[in-house]
């Protein structure tokens, strides 16, 4: 979803300039078949041209950025900076082997994110409130950093136009702006990034009346491009950055926040593990 | 403050912690004047439930006088004299509504968790395990209670904190297990396990029109009380074949329902853990899965059996042939207090139970781990243990 990027303000944000565009609406990739065939041509290369590119500068970015950190972390990084200047300069990723994954056949300039390339996430949840609620809630994007976590601030700035700041790791932060591409009152949002996003990423959320008075069914897609391909998902896991884990906890804040009107916590409570004397 | 900590198997420790704050705006702050040791916090001590971490503050058999309350709470006010449930509730989720409370939605932290080892999160509880939301208990000088307005019930002055502490968990639950053996006219309920759960069972099986009580245990004076308190007749769990006997009692019929409220020490969270507990039930056969068992075997075509004791994972040699075949009701879970706390409080102001009669022990919040240590290896005739900070 949107802002799984490692690089962030002051690492590789080229990185994150790609040579493809978002689906117009969410959703909407449409490409699975495409990538079944290209999972079975060539077996050294599987990662795209732009992608090599990419991963090369990138990772050699990465790797600089992880040593200079000296920390645990920082050597993490430095491997996986290492991995990514390899499957750069060979076309051949190992982890993309893994996971049956080929992005060499790619087409620049696609409508939308290759399926494969881009992370896609869908998830639904039952929120035991009025459609039109929750429809008014989420519209005003502002309110979304209230439940989804790893989203600094979200600014309106024009009726359809918004600016967005997420959390990237190191504590830097990657920002974009978007744009409402499809909306009907009370029952659909749709939304994409705009031009130079750090990170592309589009999203959709529908709110349809649950059946015998059980509330609304929110179902929420969001795909995101983030840097390095199928990769930055990758890495991304490393840091707990899990993109359905993140999205299903995301959409429980929602539900917590709008039944219940706070998020449960136990942050900040007292335990033992504070203790000043034993006994 | 003072609160007794958890530390790992056979230790937990009164320690000074910080006192508690407001974290939400539903909250409150009690300061405890009563609180107990619960049958289930021995599963704890045992070091049977996962997901603990040292220095956890047990304790969810609560009251106490409110001292603070957020910005969000409308029905407490400081100075209130509260019970608070066992389990947290945030009143608005589709499983409040339904009075289905201690299934509720939002008030689990750490619901992931639970939905790892069950598919769905039951409600968060006080003091019991990070998978349950890793809410501080009240055995401590003062509880942070979360939706505040929705769990805990005022109490009349006048009315001694003995009587009314145990609407904080095991009078309902041995309540709700009664109620649930949707119990007619004539019916015979057999009850395994005379802890103060099984003891609230008799009285409440009793409280709602049963002809017999049939108390089944192997602690000589748990069976004694429920004879004296609970009116019911007793069977010695170890030296009586159960099944004839009960069979024999109800002239060849059966017990119309069976309340289980022995739970069984095998719990876990992680599938390594959990399966090494299971492989450890079935090679230790201890007789508290078999409870279980002989509950489903003992009861009548057509009846039901109801499990208010904890379980928390796996069972080994579940005879559900015989539930299936006999068209039995299993019914159970954690109980919906919210539904019996101010009914059973008005049972007990208009003087039909005086649920003290469980309490064996009084003790100072500092002698709690000398409390666990005796209730746990059940001396000095231990059933019910009560702490005061």
């Amino acid at each position: 979803m949107c802002g799984n990027s490692l690089t962030g303000k002051k690492g590789i944000k080229k990185m994150a300039t790609r040579e493809t565009a978002l689906a117009p609406t969410a959703g909407a990739t449409g490409s699975a078949n495409r990538n079944k065939e290209m999972q079975r041509s060539s077996a050294s290369q599987n990662v795209g041209q732009t992608e090599r590119y990419v991963s090369a500068i990138g990772g050699g970015a990465l790797a600089l950025y992880g040593l200079t950190r000296g920390s645990l972390g920082g050597i993490a990084l430095a491997l996986i900076g290492g991995s990514l200047v390899y499957r750069g300069t060979t076309g051949h990723c190992n982890v993309y082997e893994a996971m049956g994954v080929n992005t060499a056949h790619e087409k620049s300039g696609a409508a939308s994110v290759a399926g494969n390339r881009g992370i896609k996430v869908e998830k639904s949840v039952t929120v035991n409130r009025p459609a039109a609620e929750l429809y008014r809630y989420w519209r005003n994007f502002e309110n979304l950093p209230r439940f989804m976590d790893h989203l600094e601030s979200v600014r309106n700035t024009s009726e359809k136009r918004s600016h967005w700041v997420a959390k990237a790791p190191a504590g830097t932060t990657v920002e974009w702006d978007a744009e409402v591409i499809n909306e009907k009152e009370n029952e659909l949002i749709a939304w994409r990034s705009l031009e130079n996003a750090d990170v592309d990423n589009a999203g959709s959320v529908r709110f349809q009346e649950a059946p015998g008075g059980r509330g609304t069914e929110v179902r929420v897609s969001l795909e995101y491009d983030p840097p390095g391909g199928v990769i930055g998902a990758a890495i991304a896991k490393l840091f707990g950055e899990e993109p359905n884990q993140q999205v299903e906890e995301d959409l429980r804040r929602f539900k917590q926040v709008m039944e219940a009107g706070e998020r449960p916590t136990t942050e900040g409570q007292t335990s033992g593990r504070s203790a000043t004397s034993g006994k | 403050m003072k609160a007794l900590c958890w530390y790992g198997k056979n230790d937990v420790r009164v320690e000074n912690v910080p006192d508690p704050k407001i974290l939400n705006p539903r909250d409150a702050i009690i300061k405890i004047t009563t609180t107990a040791i619960c049958g289930s916090d021995l599963h704890l001590y045992n070091g049977y439930i996962p997901t603990m971490e040292k220095g956890d503050i047990m304790g969810h058999e609560n009251m106490g006088v409110v001292v603070e309350v957020g910005s969000e709470v409308r029905k407490l006010k400081v100075g209130d004299r509260v019970v608070v449930p066992f389990t947290i509730s945030c009143g608005h989720c589709f499983f409040c509504q339904k009075e289905l409370w201690s299934l509720c939605d939002n008030s689990n932290p750490n619901a992931w968790m639970a939905e790892k080892l069950y598919g769905y999160s039951p409600s968060g509880l006080f003091g019991f395990s990070h998978m349950m939301g890793g809410y501080a208990g009240g055995q401590a000088e003062y509880l942070r209670v979360p939706f505040a307005d929705v769990g805990p019930i005022k109490i009349p002055d006048g009315m001694p904190d003995e009587k009314v502490l145990f609407l904080s968990d095991i009078f309902p639950t041995g309540y709700m297990a009664a109620e649930n053996c949707n119990i007619q006219p004539g019916d015979t309920v057999a009850v395994w396990g005379c802890g103060p759960v099984g003891q609230f069972a008799i009285k409440s099986a009793y409280m709602l029109g049963a002809e017999r009580v049939i108390a089944i245990d192997q602690v000589p004076e748990r069976l004694e009380m429920a004879e004296r308190e609970g009116k019911a007749e007793t069977l010695d769990f170890s030296d009586e074949y159960i099944f004839d006997k009960l069979k024999e009692m109800t002239g060849g019929r059966g017990p119309d329902s069976c309340i289980e409220a022995v739970g069984l020490e095998a719990h876990g969270t992680s599938p390594d853990a959990l399966l090494d507990r299971v492989k450890a039930a079935a090679f230790l056969a201890t007789d508290r899965p078999h409870a279980l068992r002989q509950a489903i075997t003992a009861c009548r075509k057509g009846g039901t059996v109801s499990i208010p004791g904890v379980y928390g994972a796996f069972l080994d040699k579940f005879p559900l042939g015989a539930a299936f075949n006999k068209g039995l009701t299993l019914k159970m879970g954690q109980t919906h207090m919210h539904r019996y706390m101010r009914p059973l409080l008005a049972r007990i102001e208009s003087g039909d139970i005086d649920p003290s009669f469980v309490i064996t022990h009084r003790l100072k919040l500092d002698d709690a781990p000398k409390g666990y240590e005796t209730f746990k290896h059940k001396e000095d005739n231990c059933i019910k243990v009560v702490l005061k900070p």
